[in-house]
């Protein structure tokens, strides 16, 4: 009983996460600019595979700690990397789209890009 | 595994997580600079983490985790040196 219960709430889980992959390859493949298709890319599929690897680990017996590991991992470095790959793209100037009105990282960035230049 | 899994989940979870990685490549190829193109690739390899994990189920090989975890490793530290290099020159 307790398996059926566990490996299908372990289906569930997959399904959901294989679906959120899904959701950020399409966003990424459809939206305007960089920084928003950085956002659907970083968090779509950060829920995607935490929620396939917590899955994995309920529909095998002994893998939960692994894929929580695997989960928690992946849960610490995404984030960094896009924020990253954010930061450097705007420091290398690519221009949000028109879309985004108030640039408001634009002024504070440049003062802090020449001050830096300035040593 | 505790439960028999359908053939048809499998077959719509390989479908859907190829279309992922198939959307994703697209965007890494015609991206219209650099930095979309290191997204597309973040993105690639994240999709790429889910598929080895949903491999290690399918082959119920414990071992194919651990290389979903390196496979974390080298992917994260990729996109680091790679937005080292956009942003200054490495």
């Amino acid at each position: 009983m307790l398996d059926a219960v566990l490996g299908w709430l372990g289906v569930v889980l997959v399904s959901v996460g294989v679906f959120f992959l899904f959701l950020g390859a399409l966003g990424i493949f459809r939206l305007p600019d960089l920084f928003n298709r950085l956002q659907a890319g970083t968090k779509a599929t950060t829920l995607g595979v935490v929620s396939t690897s917590i899955g994995v680990g309920l529909l095998a017996k002994g893998w939960l700690p692994f894929a929580a590991a695997l989960a928690i991992f992946l849960l610490m470095t995404n984030p960094i990397s896009s924020h990253a790959v954010a930061r450097a793209s705007y420091r290398a100037g690519v221009k949000p789209y028109p879309g985004t009105d108030p640039d408001e990282c634009a002024k504070r960035h440049l003062t802090i890009y020449e001050e830096s230049e300035e040593k | 595994m505790r439960i028999e899994i359908p053939t048809a989940i499998w077959a719509i979870w390989f479908i859907v997580i190829s279309t992922a990685m198939i959307l994703a490549t697209l965007r890494a190829v015609i991206g219209p600079t650099n930095s979309d193109r290191v997204v597309g690739l973040d993105t690639w390899t994240t999709i790429t983490t889910g598929f080895w994990v949903i491999l290690a189920l399918f082959f119920f090989q414990f071992v194919l985790l651990s290389v979903a975890m390196v496979y974390a490793i080298l992917s994260f530290l990729g996109v680091l040196v790679i937005a080292r290099y956009l942003e200054r020159g490495l």
